[in-house]
């Protein structure tokens, strides 16, 4: 069975490059365009792994890390966060809000799917 | 899809985000304080930069960079966005498009400008006021935060500095004996309770070399006294490994923080690990992780595996106890934390995941994305049906006798459905004007920058919808008028004070529907039009004579007429070689109509009207020499049945007709479109006054008007070729093909006829 990866971008561009790579990479691709949709989809998408972004409208992506957290059935998945560069302070507060661990933008499709690994079985 | 399709998406997204950004900044300048306003223009330039990066557009990610640092001074409130900040800002904006145009289509952009913005930028960033051109600016930057260079770490947390670096560090050379690593790995439940997992980090460190490994489950209380979401088991580790202690740290990159973590390096490699352990180091055995089949249970799996292979080996160790395996239970579910994860059944499974990828496509977006071209076929394939129906509906009346009214009530209703269904077709079409009004206000910065004139531009109705061809082509002219507007319209600051005006001008842009069509109005508060000089300008290019009277709205109107500018000198803005006239035709082809109405002192109002679709038109079918023609109806000005008293000849076979005291040329139709040699009887037919370009009246001589209707457009060129004369064609009711007459072809065809007889008279004379 595939691994199902949701992603939680509200860039399109970001959005299609993860599909393509995550898809290359045999992983099943569910998308959400910000916090608040992610969250909406979360049960029904049922990941394995999450891949957020830090800054979206509505509900940003800690707002998003803690409100995984805070369900039951997901507050222990591996949630991995995009940051465009690798700032210290915004990799601190996604560890704050329960992140548990990064890609940096831009990312490579290598990167990408090494974190992933690195974070599931 | 493929990196190209991603790039194009990607330029689309940024003209939304410069869209956006745009919008957020003049928002900001309008005194809106709102921190969703600022968060979306931070997000914006964060989009972009992100995007950019992703393509290694450096230019862009480095402007887009220290924009966006400006910006989150502004977010973080350590610079207040005031005008002078803003004024900064929005040609950054703009510096930003270019170069988001120059990386999608390969031009240059201006170097320099963009330079000094980042100058510019980084002065705000570091809390530098920038030069008030006219009165004291308030202070701009907050004292507290005045100088500090990077964001404050507002948890309190220690920076750490990472780098991803380290995967891609070259492998040593292969040592004979390797180095070996004493390695104490305690969780905290932290680093559960974050998704980490002890069981992944031993994988990835076992990857690393040769690795024993041992559990101390020491720490391990009572069942009673058992939390099950607390972390009790540490591991020792014994690696041998030659990628360095560096690798050693990456693996544990994640979960840093969340253990406590001990590494040191052992030279000898049988030193020490087992004597000072209380049990024997078990081999760690890779092949059960990397077998691993069910994925969505594998982390529990795993986990229970490993578990297992503990407690067999183990057993001793906690016998003592006396409910091993319960607490070992425990245990495990203390280890794989919340993972709880119901293992669904397939078939439900597929089914959550087809209604869950429905979810994300539907989940909070009203909108989708469609090719231009699937709206088009669909545009297409209802005027067909429209065009089916029509006849449907004419032979239906013609074959019946006796009005048999159920069909007649059905195909009214069809006629009602074909109708909805084509309104909506062609909404799907519409677009609102906002991003060609927006546009507009970095023309208006611009040519306010060189003039030195102040502007404020102020755009309203900017969600009334058009057809995008429309909006497409609107964009130009717009422009156009924008900048006579500023450079020609406003006055200086100066005059407008001694004027009794504020220094500041208005440039105001309206868009509404009205009675189905979209009427886009540029007003300015300028001086209006200086009658006098247009008249002198028009006499000296012997537009007019002397002598003539005209009214003043017949004097505004002067200024569409080809080459003409009232600017003493043609200026580097307005003067680019296009004259209102260009404005005015580009209007007209778009099947719509302008006006200008000035005040003297208070400004000028340009009023375009311009149909709302392309696609479809509204004509007066007519009929020439027995063939049926569409006159658009936006060119008709009126329509009337011609005394023999009213017309006069005119040389040798020019005919004039007078219209309430003024004389118009008689066009014949059908003689310019050869559809007949002789001269048709003017009393016979009807005659369509109709404007055409350059302002001057026609009347168009047609046999018989059959009525006003609403046409199809299908393209000639596209089916056949260009036919001079016409514009066009459509489908009737009944069938048949019928022509869309092109006025100002047909006018301007009979104004080259009409040298000739003025010719021969001039010999005669």
């Amino acid at each position: 069975m595939k691994k199902r990866v949701l992603t939680v971008d509200d860039s399109r561009t970001i959005r299609n490059m993860l599909l393509v790579t995550l898809n290359n990479a045999g992983f099943e691709t569910i998308q959400a365009e910000d916090g608040v949709e992610g969250l909406e989809v979360l049960e029904e998408a049922n990941p394995d792994v999450i891949v957020t972004d830090i800054n979206m409208p509505r509900l940003d992506g800690f707002g998003f890390i803690e409100g995984v957290r805070k369900n039951d059935r997901y507050r222990a998945i591996p949630i991995l966060v995009l940051t465009t560069e690798s700032d210290a302070e915004k990799k601190n507060r996604a560890r704050q809000a329960g992140a548990t661990g990064w890609i940096v933008k831009p990312f490579d499709p290598t990167k990408l799917i090494d974190a992933i690994e690195r974070v599931t079985a | 899809m493929d990196m190209n399709e991603i790039k194009e998406i990607f330029f689309q997204e940024c003209e939304e985000q410069l869209a956006e950004l745009e919008s957020g900044l003049l928002k900001l300048n309008d005194g809106d304080r709102d921190p969703e306003t600022v968060n979306a223009v931070f997000r914006a330039v964060h989009s972009i930069k992100g995007g950019a990066g992703a393509f290694g557009l450096d230019d862009l990610v480095s402007f887009a960079h220290v924009f966006e640092t400006t910006l989150d001074c502004v977010r973080s409130n350590r610079l207040d966005p005031g005008p002078e900040v803003l004024k900064v800002m929005l040609k950054s904006a703009d510096v930003l498009a270019d170069l988001t145009n120059a990386a999608r289509d390969g031009g240059s952009v201006d170097g320099a400008r963009s330079r000094q913005l980042i100058k510019e930028l980084e002065a705000l960033a570091n809390g530098e006021v920038p030069p008030a051109s006219a009165a004291p600016v308030e202070p701009v930057v907050k004292p507290v935060a005045a100088a500090a260079p990077p964001p404050v770490n507002d948890e309190g947390f220690q920076p750490v500095a990472f780098s991803f670096d380290d995967f891609d560090a070259p492998e040593e050379p292969p040592l004979m004996e390797m180095p070996v690593y004493d390695i104490v790995f305690k969780p905290k439940s932290d680093l559960y309770a974050k998704g980490n997992e002890a069981t992944l980090l031993l994988r990835d460190l076992s990857r690393l070399g040769e690795m024993s490994i041992h559990c101390d489950m020491g720490a391990l209380p009572t069942l009673d006294r058992l939390s099950p979401e607390s972390a009790y088991f540490f591991w020792k580790i014994s690696l041998a490994t030659d990628k360095g202690e560096d690798a050693i740290r990456t693996v544990f990159e994640f979960a840093e923080w969340d253990c406590d973590l001990e590494i040191s390096l052992v030279s000898d490699e049988t030193a020490p690990s087992g004597e000072e352990l209380p049990m024997q180091p078990v081999p760690f055995d890779l092949s059960i992780l990397d077998d691993e089949p069910a994925v969505s249970v594998g982390v529990v799996e795993e986990e229970e595996q490993l578990a297992a292979q503990q407690r067999d080996i183990r057993n001793a160790a906690v016998s003592a106890a006396g409910t091993a395996s319960n607490v070992l239970q425990m245990a495990q579910s203390a280890t794989r934390a919340p993972t709880e994860k119901p293992a669904p059944a397939a078939a439900s499974a597929a089914a959550q995941s087809a209604a869950a990828q429905q979810a994300a496509a539907s989940a909070g977006t009203p909108t989708i994305r469609v090719d231009l071209d699937r709206v088009d076929r669909l545009i297409n394939l209802v005027g067909e049906l429209v065009i089916n129906q029509a006849m449907l509906s004419q032979s239906v009346v013609e074959n019946d006798t006796n009005g048999t009214s159920s069909i007649n009530m059905g195909l009214e209703e069809l006629q009602q459905l074909t109708r909805e269904i084509q309104d909506s077709v062609m909404a799907i079409r519409a677009q609102p004007v906002k991003p060609v009004f927006q546009r507009m206000s970095r023309i208006v910065r611009e040519i306010a920058d060189m003039t030195g004139k102040s502007v404020r531009l102020i755009t309203e109705g900017e969600n009334t919808e058009v057809d995008k061809t429309v909006i497409d082509k609107l964009a130009e002219p717009l422009t156009h008028m924008i900048r006579n507007a500023v450079d020609h319209g406003l006055e200086t600051p100066e005059k407008r004070l001694a004027a009794g005006k504020s220094a500041e001008g208005t440039v105001r842009l309206t868009a509404k529907h009205r009675s189905g069509r979209i009427v886009i109005e540029l007003a300015d508060d300028g001086a209006g039009i200086n009658r006098e000089k247009v008249r002198q300008k028009a006499i000296d290019n012997d537009l007019i004579a002397a002598d003539a009277n005209l009214s003043d709205e017949e004097i505004d109107n002067l200024i569409f007429h080809a080459g003409f500018s009232t600017a003493d000198k043609i200026s580097d803005i307005s003067g680019r070689g296009v004259g209102m006239d260009v404005v005015k035709r580009s209007i007209q082809a778009l099947g719509g109509r302008i006006n200008i109405s000035s005040k003297p002192g208070h400004g000028s109002v340009f009023i375009m009207s311009l149909p709302l679709t392309l696609a479809v038109l509204d004509g007066m079918v007519v009929t020439v020499a027995n063939q049926t023609l569409v006159v658009p109806l936006t060119a008709i000005v009126e329509t009337l049945q011609p005394e023999a008293s009213a017309i006069h000849s005119f040389g040798s076979n020019q005919r004039l007709i007078s219209i309430r005291n003024s004389f118009c040329p008689l066009v014949d139709v059908g003689r310019i479109l050869n559809f007949r040699g002789t001269q048709a009887n003017p009393v016979e037919g009807v005659a369509l006054l109709v404007e055409s370009e350059g302002g001057g009246q026609r009347a168009l001589m047609v046999d018989a008007i059959q009525g006003q209707r609403q046409v199809v457009i299908k393209s000639l060129e596209a089916n056949y070729t260009h036919v001079p004369g016409i514009a066009a064609a459509t489908i009737l009711g009944d069938g048949r093909v019928a022509l869309i007459l092109d006025v100002d072809a047909i006018v301007a065809a009979s104004r080259g006829q009409s040298l000739k007889p003025e010719m021969s008279l001039a010999a005669v004379g």
